[in-house]
């Protein structure tokens, strides 16, 4: 007991320190755990990510933004790759992964649980969603688990990209026809509280909070991050020259911040637990590609055996 | 002139178009990410040929004007690149098939006496050579793998096979591209094409489908069913909201 209690005061003394630590150092079980929950899940969302977006490829609307589209899409899918890998660090493979994603045991970003019903909703997961997931990105680019900071610098690099590029997407449809301009809003209306909702429940409500800031796996609280993107929103959406559809923003000198309305967490729950517009349909989408890639999987193993017992 | 450079980048816009409908939905990550590479590789190919087809054209005509305000009697493409993805095999040979034909013509079209077409072409063959190297893999792990790749790929070659003849016939627009010394001679490629073939399906122990009808028309317009759709799917946009800027 006194030996683990002097293990995990170490453990503790280099994450202070602004230490990395590594797979193979020791760490405490709930440090492995929490990490492997929160990897998995970023990877998950990754991948599931790409069905909205994926959904758009086909019809979008020129040449450029088509190839944008596809790149992009592949982009989640490397961000995936690094991130399942990273977790596979902490002993855990990425079929075992996989298997409780489809399983509807794992659990993934409840934003992807809703539909993307116009062009312009390419535009807002851009500008919005990639612009929530960096303000909740970058902090992990300083995680105190190596491999995951590491994963991080990259998909974070990748994500503004991506957040550009949506942004780009809403004022070309903002400034265009009254049309389109018309579409760009109904896609903010749509898309702007799941967006919130993205920083996960209010401070007092956040169950894993503190451990995880304790470990600095977490560097800033949910609330705080939450604030800070509304405050940049709040300025884009002037840019777009679109409307927030939140009554209660406004700019509070006081506070030096945007104040905004309250949250429905209902909709968040129902989503959570399995209620969302999408969450059936991603799922089986999962499970299909998956299913039907068995014999192509099963195919490439067998071939490889194969090869390596011709020349062993 | 005009009809072969939209002929070129018909093949890979609406190959690529197919290949784009895999992503998200491939049988594991590095698969799924492999045919996106592909698919960019070929709508990249397109837009190059496009712009330059609509510079030619003149009018203020662009890329987009050619890919999104044609209709399907206006294609120029072959019949085998509109076909269903159906199972990962039918998506791998009807691949396959395209790469060995699209490999040799590229290397063909790095010699025409245009120097775009060269340039391009140029471009093109360093993709196009892995496309084929992939594509050739896939084909001989399936063939080679269990019983049932085997007989997935199998069926896939025998049901894809009578699309491979388009391929490897001219069209008027193409003969007099080569008499213009612009274009490619299909006759001058046909045997590294078909060896090609032949090699990859025998390290792949698969039986090489009898040589019977030959589909064709889509490089003249007539098209199969399929290609209304990927049009009605690809165009909604442009068509729903003419004049728009995107």
């Amino acid at each position: 007991m006194t030996q683990l209690l002097q293990l995990e005061d170490r453990f503790q003394a280099r994450i202070d320190a602004e230490q990395k630590i590594e797979p193979k150092d020791w760490m405490p079980d709930a440090y492995r755990k929490t990490l492997i929950r929160q990897i998995s899940q970023h990877a998950h969302s990754e991948i599931v990510g790409m069905l909205p977006e994926g959904n758009w490829i086909t019809r979008a609307p020129s040449l450029r933004r088509k190839v944008a589209l596809l790149a992009k899409v592949q982009d989640e899918a490397g961000h995936g790759l690094y991130l399942y890998a990273a977790a596979e660090t902490l002993g855990v493979s990425r079929d075992q992964m996989y298997e409780e994603l489809h399983a509807g045991k794992a659990k993934y970003s409840s934003i992807f649980n809703y539909p993307t019903l116009s062009w312009a909703d390419i535009g807002a997961v851009g500008w919005l969603v990639d612009g929530a997931a960096i303000m909740n990105q970058v902090p992990l680019c300083k995680c105190s688990f190596g491999p995951y900071a590491r994963a991080m610098v990259r998909v974070c690099k990748e994500e503004s990209f991506h957040q550009r590029q949506g942004f780009e997407i809403m004022m070309t449809l903002a400034h265009g026809t009254p049309a389109q301009h018309k579409m760009a809003q109904e896609s903010l209306n749509r898309w702007w509280w799941p967006s919130m909702m993205m920083f996960g429940p209010n401070d007092d409500a956040s169950p894993h909070s503190a451990q995880s800031m304790r470990w600095k796996i977490k560097r800033y609280s949910n609330d705080d991050l939450r604030q800070k993107f509304v405050d940049v929103m709040a300025e884009q959406a002037a840019v777009l020259g679109l409307t927030i559809p939140d009554p209660d923003m406004h700019w509070n000198a006081d506070r030096g911040h945007y104040d905004f309305g309250t949250i429905d967490w209902k909709e968040f729950d129902e989503i959570l637990r399995g209620n969302g517009p999408c969450n059936k349909e991603r799922l089986d989408a999962r499970n299909k590609a998956w299913n039907d890639g068995a014999w192509v999987r099963e195919a490439a193993t067998a071939f490889a055996a194969k090869r390596k017992s011709a020349t062993a | 002139m005009q009809q072969y450079l939209l002929h070129i980048a018909d093949n890979a816009l609406i190959l690529g178009h197919r290949l784009s409908e895999w992503c998200g939905h491939g049988p594991a990550l590095e698969i799924d990410m492999a045919m996106t590479n592909i698919s960019l590789d070929l709508i990249g190919q397109a837009r190059n040929m496009y712009q330059y087809a609509a510079t030619l054209e003149g009018d203020g005509k662009t890329e987009d004007d050619l890919a999104y305000l044609r209709d399907v009697p206006e294609f120029r493409n072959v019949l085998l690149v509109e076909q269903v993805n159906g199972d990962f095999a039918n998506t791998i040979a009807r691949q396959f098939l395209f790469d060995t034909y699209h490999y040799f013509f590229q290397q063909q079209l790095c010699e025409s006496q245009d120097p775009q077409l060269a340039a391009m072409a140029e471009k093109s063959l360093k993709e196009v050579a892995y496309h084929l190297r992939w594509t050739s893999e896939w084909v001989i792990r399936l063939g080679d793998g269990t019983i049932e790749s085997k007989a997935r790929i199998q069926r896939a070659f025998q049901d894809l096979w009578s699309f491979r003849g388009e391929l490897l016939t001219p069209a008027l627009y193409e003969t007099e591209a080569v008499a213009a010394g612009v274009g490619v001679d299909l006759g001058a490629i046909k045997t590294a094409v078909e060896q090609k073939i032949f090699n990859v399906l025998d390290e792949a122990t698969l039986v090489r489908p009898t040589d019977g009808w030959m589909h064709a028309g889509g490089k003249t317009g007539r098209h199969s069913e399929h290609l209304g759709f990927i049009l009605a799917e690809m165009q909604f946009l442009q068509r729903a909201y003419p004049n728009a800027a995107w």
